[in-house]
């Protein structure tokens, strides 16, 4: 992609009838690190990789909880993804407010795509560049939408974002046609074993974020020693610091929980 | 000459009709505050007038796992002020990444009343919970929004019957000796003996009675049974 005259304005459209614009923020959630969902009947699990600035520095949150049966990963610019969620937040309240119950997480969707549309109207303000992963279970059942900041906004059985995301999505490609009756911890495994397709490193539990939620299971976000035993599953690496040096990395736990 | 119409009532016939946008619903809440615990209670009777609309109307609302509200007044207003706390409750967990503590709720709670302060909830609040130290505490309110922690409240209309009971049995006011601390059981004993007594002479009081315990282990309910008349 390079730059031409059509693409300085979002309201500008190029001679073949793209906006550039629109799509250079698609580029944007492209070099995001990867979010990966899967979808059963019942349950929907989503993983995304945590990315750090250095070692001095913690790692972002991509993962947010929306409502009790609605959740979401995000890939792209992470400041949108966070006044994103918190607009959905917003939405989820007054929809129990008014109507004391869950919003369907299709209406959810949609409100946000049409958020992410309005942009691509506007000649003073730019796109969203952020694209979501959004997770729901409700009396419809358990769904998978992805957000981009076109406004397009399409159901998955199984789907990845972000960097090497081609990766997690060849794996899920083979799999995807078993998801429909696995259980829940089969579920999780594959949603790792893509994430670790699309990771240039080791999974461990400092780099992965796992949302799920389902029929008995409330909007749940595992992190950090919680994860473990997930990730564990999957690099079958039962010391997952590869040396002493990793271990001390730890320096967001209290200093009694550092090792020495 | 202008011709004025002026309509007179007949002499002694006056009348004048008016909206009122408010109703009391009756009913008698209380709760005490022990040393790492609360008692909550509230009877079910909801009336209007001198009519019974329903004989198992809850007066106690938990919002979290260490709070909960207890009201009397308008129904009506009731309900929409623990919507309204849900929503503010919620939005705190998400920002703050915790939950909201009880004094936080006080707080809230009475800047939330202030703010209709000239179209006030009806509605006669007692916020009891945990404290950061894990110790009971209770706080109670006015329509709008003034509010203390206090160790017992009473509000409703059976609060007048029930507040000189508390001031005897368990603040032991004016009184120069049989002074002990009370034990769990006699706090639950006591409330439940004064629950029963405002059922009596109240009109409005009465049907069945909720009990809630808050520990830091949670909230455990009871119902127990008041005269239906």
């Amino acid at each position: 992609m390079f730059r031409n005259i059509y693409d300085t304005d979002v309201t500008t459209f190029s001679p073949a009838g793209r906006l550039h614009q629109v799509e250079y923020a698609m580029e944007a959630v492209k070099q995001g690190s990867a979010a990966v969902g899967v979808a059963s009947k019942e349950y929907v699990v989503i993983a995304s990789l945590k990315r750090s600035s250095g070692d001095l520095a913690s790692y972002q949150q991509k993962v947010f909880q929306l409502d009790k049966h609605v959740g979401m990963a995000s890939s792209g610019l992470i400041s949108d993804a966070r006044l994103l969620g918190q607009w959905m937040r917003n939405e989820c309240m007054n929809h129990r407010f008014v109507y004391n119950s869950g919003i369907i997480t299709q209406r959810l969707v949609t409100k946000v795509a049409d958020k992410c549309q309005a942009l691509t109207i506007k000649d003073t303000w730019r796109p969203y560049g952020v694209g979501l992963l959004v997770a729901g279970y409700d009396e419809t059942g358990a769904h998978l939408f992805q957000t981009e900041p076109s406004g397009i906004y399409l159901e998955f059985k199984a789907h990845a974002i972000g960097a090497r995301a081609q990766s997690a999505k060849t794996y899920l490609e083979k799999h995807f046609a078993t998801f429909d009756d696995l259980s829940f911890d089969d579920l999780i495994r594959h949603a790792l074993e893509a994430l670790k397709a699309a990771s240039p490193n080791k999974l461990t539990s400092r780099n992965v974020t796992l949302g799920f939620v389902g029929k008995d299971k409330e909007f749940t976000i595992i992190e950090g020693d919680d994860v473990r035993p997930y990730v564990f599953q999957v690099t079958q690496a039962d010391d997952e610091d590869e040396n002493e040096e990793d271990k001390k990395k730890d320096i967001f736990k209290r200093p009694e929980e550092q090792k020495n | 000459m202008m011709n004025l119409q002026i309509k007179t009532a007949p002499a002694g016939h006056i009348k004048e009709a008016r909206f009122s946008p408010y109703e009391n619903n009756g009913g008698t809440v209380l709760a005490v505050a022990g040393k790492d615990y609360c008692v909550v209670a509230g009877d079910t009777r909801m009336s209007e007038g001198y009519s019974i609309l329903s004989r198992d109307v809850a007066k106690l609302y938990q919002l979290n796992n260490t709070s909960i509200l207890a009201s009397s007044g308008m129904h009506a207003d009731m309900v929409t002020l623990r919507k309204s706390l849900d929503y503010k409750i919620e939005q705190y967990r998400h920002r703050h990444h915790k939950e909201m503590m009880t004094p936080a709720i006080a707080q809230m709670l009475s800047n939330t009343l202030y703010f209709k302060r000239f179209f006030p909830y009806y509605t006669f609040n007692v916020l009891a919970g945990l404290d950061e130290n894990g110790a009971g505490v209770v706080y109670g309110y006015d329509a709008i929004g003034s509010f203390e922690s206090i160790p017992y409240c009473v509000t409703g209309t059976g609060s007048s019957l029930i507040t000189s009971v508390l001031d005897n049995q368990v603040a032991f006011k004016t009184q120069m000796k049989n002074k002990a601390e009370l034990s769990f059981d006699e706090v639950v004993d006591l409330v439940k003996d004064c629950m029963t007594a405002a059922g009596e002479r109240d009109i409005f009081t009465g049907d069945s009675v909720d009990i809630a315990v808050i520990t830091k282990d949670g909230i455990k309910y009871e119902k127990f049974a008041l005269k239906k008349d």
